[in-house]
């Protein structure tokens, strides 16, 4: 039993902190903001040479070869500075093109970042709902996966159907996700400038979170030979991904409040000596310490325990969402009236909190599944 | 990063496994059908039950060998906890006694009293209690008033009391925080005691909680005559003394929270037996975040123990694990309750304790408020309250306090 990190993952860390301080993500993010999309810095090339698109590609396809727990580390990262890495679409995307063989074409390119991919979310059933389903457009009622033809004589299907609010599908080159055929799940790979593709961009809220509604119709894709596990697999890794780049954004949250907390005197002295600001970011603690040991949990269960990665992804991003939401509403409070200001940073982590509990069938629907998992155990 | 067992942590685990196999049989059953009711019994069997988990190395794994101890590692104790768990026999009876007192008289005891305590201790035979927490002394645990004086033929002349005692009641000794000094400043003025429960002037008192039932006591003391060689650790040390055994009980609480039995999987399977509730959305998404945040507490311990075994001492915020813990079961059981209704406050329902045991737990061991106040301090370094009691003879304290309120 051993949780510490290897060096090699120290080194991945710090290499990540150090690549991405070579940008102004943060400030960035005020400026898209305010509607200069442009001043967002593209980290994609970044992201190629420090070799994390192969992240979850295996080396005999040009990746290196890692662990889930490996690319929460970069996501972590990510999240602390507030940086738009389309990882959060592209890794779910090639773990499920690794496992299918019929796909290994695709991905040599993808791990180099030549090209890149995006995960169309698809929520698998559980234990009380039957039907694989997606992320609505609006509304409360979730979506129902697109449908996939017979396969031609090419292999193609042909698929029909929608996914709002997916993570980096704009400018991804590859789509892959789940489709039902004959009310069966598929994998399935689209090209997006395929005929009958439409990514549409979204922004709301946090503008450094890119994000699509892709519509499909009749769209040409490649049905994948993967099992049905992967695609299950990858929805719950996604949510662990979401729940790392979350837990980043706490850290700095915490570590900037922290900072302030002790510089700023009221009544002759810090305010971070009274009880009520110190309980209060030491319950930031207290959350982002259970968020980190249910990344451990997830990190070792989607390879070690494979039937328990559902129950810890879904807990790592319940506890993730909810740390982030008061960790960033502890960031305003802290700051008093300049933290709810636009000078200031904590605004923009607040946005990065809300959205993100949203995003990806949402820190509830994570929440009710850990609910599930336990309770189908119990059964 | 690895939760499986090396093999030599395996070859260990099968070696412990084999121990319970063979000897399971002879353990006292304390639930479900044939189980011991009377309490002097069960404390009888249940130190039998420890001498035999001594002999057979499952007590004070991690003691040197030379106190009888297998001078294992901390990842050797929680396999054997483990082991001990999943054969559903009880566990060490003085759990007190052989993982915070013991160890702490390995630390700071004289020879003589190493090896006349540690043996007797862990095999059941002398059990021991914890005599620090008074009345007005518990977060501030430097404020205790139990004064012991020193006589002219170098013995001690003890009178005060204490309070929250965990098995007072059938203790042989206690390891006794008293204040020895009052004249300098209060962490200064402490030293630590072995104390003979059953010395003249040593009246123990059952204290009922919210439960009914009585498992902590108060003890007084009324003018104990204690010789020279009760001194633990050197007069005026008391505190550092003392820090030992709370470091112990931090690595204790870090490494056992589901022994307390708040278990995700316990509280899941007593919602999903009622099937509307399985499928209510609003009992799903409450057991959810409970489950979630017990489920870290697991992981939190692996990352403790990972920490010890680099030789690193877990620091304060392995008390949070126990804040999270609390939080967790009281959250837990205010669902339970909801789900089942009166049923679950049935004298005899295992909730019904649990909900009556929670609230007191929240100050155990540290209140939540003071574990935030050390947290903050140590952890993310923010400054400290300002007090008044620094620097300042423990004597002077009371009018200081008058003063200022």
């Amino acid at each position: 039993m051993n949780l510490a990190l290897s060096d090699e993952q120290v080194f991945l860390r710090e290499a990540a902190r150090g690549a991405l301080s070579r940008f102004k993500t943060v400030e960035a993010a005020r400026e898209a903001l305010d509607g200069h999309a442009d001043a967002l810095p593209d980290l994609w090339p970044t992201a190629c040479e420090a070799g994390w698109p192969g992240l979850l590609i295996d080396e005999a396809h040009g990746g290196a070869g890692l662990e889930a727990f490996d690319a929460m580390l970069v996501l972590g990262e990510c999240g602390r500075v507030l940086a738009g890495v389309p990882l959060l679409g592209h890794l779910p995307a090639t773990a499920m093109l690794s496992d299918s063989p019929g796909a290994a074409g695709f991905l040599a390119d993808l791990a180099s970042g030549e090209r890149r991919a995006a995960y169309l979310p698809a929520q698998p059933p559980d234990d009380v709902r039957e039907r694989w389903s997606t992320d609505p457009a609006k509304g409360f009622q979730r979506g129902s996966l697109p449908t996939a033809g017979a396969a031609g004589e090419d292999g193609r299907v042909s698929v029909a159907g929608s996914f709002a609010f997916v993570p980096d599908a704009p400018g991804a080159n590859v789509l892959a996700g789940v489709a039902l055929q004959d009310e069966q799940p598929i994998g399935v790979a689209i090209l997006a400038d395929a005929p009958g593709v439409s990514v549409e961009p979204v922004t709301r809220y946090d503008a450094t979170r890119s994000l699509g509604h892709v519509t499909l119709e009749h769209a040409p894709a490649v049905m994948l030979d993967c099992p049905e596990e992967s695609l299950i697999s990858a929805w719950h890794l996604v949510q662990a991904l979401i729940a790392a780049e979350s837990l980043g954004s706490v850290e700095t949250a915490l570590e900037v409040t922290v900072a302030y907390a002790k510089e700023r005197h009221t009544f002759g002295r810090a305010i971070g000596s009274y009880q009520a600001v110190k309980h209060a970011l030491t319950e930031v603690l207290r959350q982002l310490e259970n968020g980190r040991s249910l990344l451990y949990y997830a990190g070792w269960a989607r390879t070690g325990a494979p039937n328990e990665f559902a129950l810890a992804a879904s807990a790592a991003r319940s506890v993730a969402g909810r740390a982030l939401d008061d960790a960033a509403r502890t960031m305003i409070s802290v700051h008093g009236g300049i933290g709810a200001t636009w000078e200031h940073d904590a605004p923009l982590y607040f946005r990065r909190a809300q959205l993100s509990r949203r995003l990806l069938g949402g820190t509830a629907g994570a929440t009710d599944r850990v609910a599930g998992e336990l309770m189908a155990q119990a059964a | 990063m690895d939760l499986d067992d090396t093999p030599e942590q395996a070859a260990y685990r099968a070696q412990v496994r084999g121990w319970l196999d063979e000897h399971k049989s002879e353990a006292p059953i304390l639930q479900g059908p044939g189980a011991l009711e009377d309490e002097d019994e069960i404390v009888a069997a249940r130190r039998v039950w420890q001498g035999k988990l001594a002999e057979g190395g499952l007590a004070g794994v991690t003691w040197p060998k030379e106190y009888g101890g297998q001078g294992l590692g901390p990842i050797e104790q929680v396999i054997c906890n483990q082991e001990i768990g999943r054969a559903k026999v009880p566990g060490i009876l003085d759990a007190i006694g052989v993982g915070m007192l013991g160890p702490t008289i390995i630390a700071h005891g004289s020879e003589e009293q190493k090896s006349r305590y540690l043996g007797p201790m862990l095999h059941g035979d002398e059990v021991w209690c914890q005599l620090f927490s008074e009345p007005a002394a518990g977060s501030d645990l430097a404020a205790v008033q139990a004064r012991a004086r020193l006589q002219e033929d170098g013995s001690w002349r003890l009178s005060g009391q204490k309070v929250w005692t965990t098995n007072a009641h059938f203790a042989s000794f206690g390891l006794l925080l008293a204040r020895t000094d009052a004249d300098v400043p209060k962490h200064n003025g402490l030293t630590m005691f072995v104390i003979p429960m059953d010395a003249k002037g040593v009246t123990v008192r059952g204290l009922r909680q919210i439960s009914g039932e009585a498992e902590f006591n108060e003890v007084f003391f009324d003018d104990v005559a204690l010789d020279a060689a009760a001194v633990v650790g050197g007069a005026g040390n008391g505190w550092g003394t003392a820090l030992t055994t709370l470091m112990f009980e931090r690595v204790t609480i870090g490494l056992g929270g589901e022994g307390l039995g708040y278990s995700s999987t316990r509280f899941a399977t007593a919602i999903a037996g009622d099937e509307a509730a399985r499928r209510d959305p609003e009992v799903r998404h409450k057991l959810g975040e409970i489950a979630s945040e017990l489920l870290a507490v697991r992981f939190t311990g692996y990352r403790t123990l990972t920490a010890l075994q680099h030789g690193q001492i877990p620091g304060p915020e392995a008390g949070l694990a126990k804040v999270t813990i609390v939080k967790g079961a009281i959250g837990a059981g205010d669902l339970i309750a909801d789900v089942l209704g009166p049923g679950a406050l049935a004298e005899d329902s295992e909730w019904a304790y649990m909900i009556s045991f929670l609230p007191g737990l929240k100050s155990a061991g540290g209140t939540e408020e003071i574990l935030r106040n050390t947290v903050g301090e140590r952890v993310l370094g923010l400054p400290p309250e300002p007090r008044l009691d620094k620097g300042i003879p423990f004597s002077e304290l009371r009018s200081k306090e008058g003063a200022a309120a």
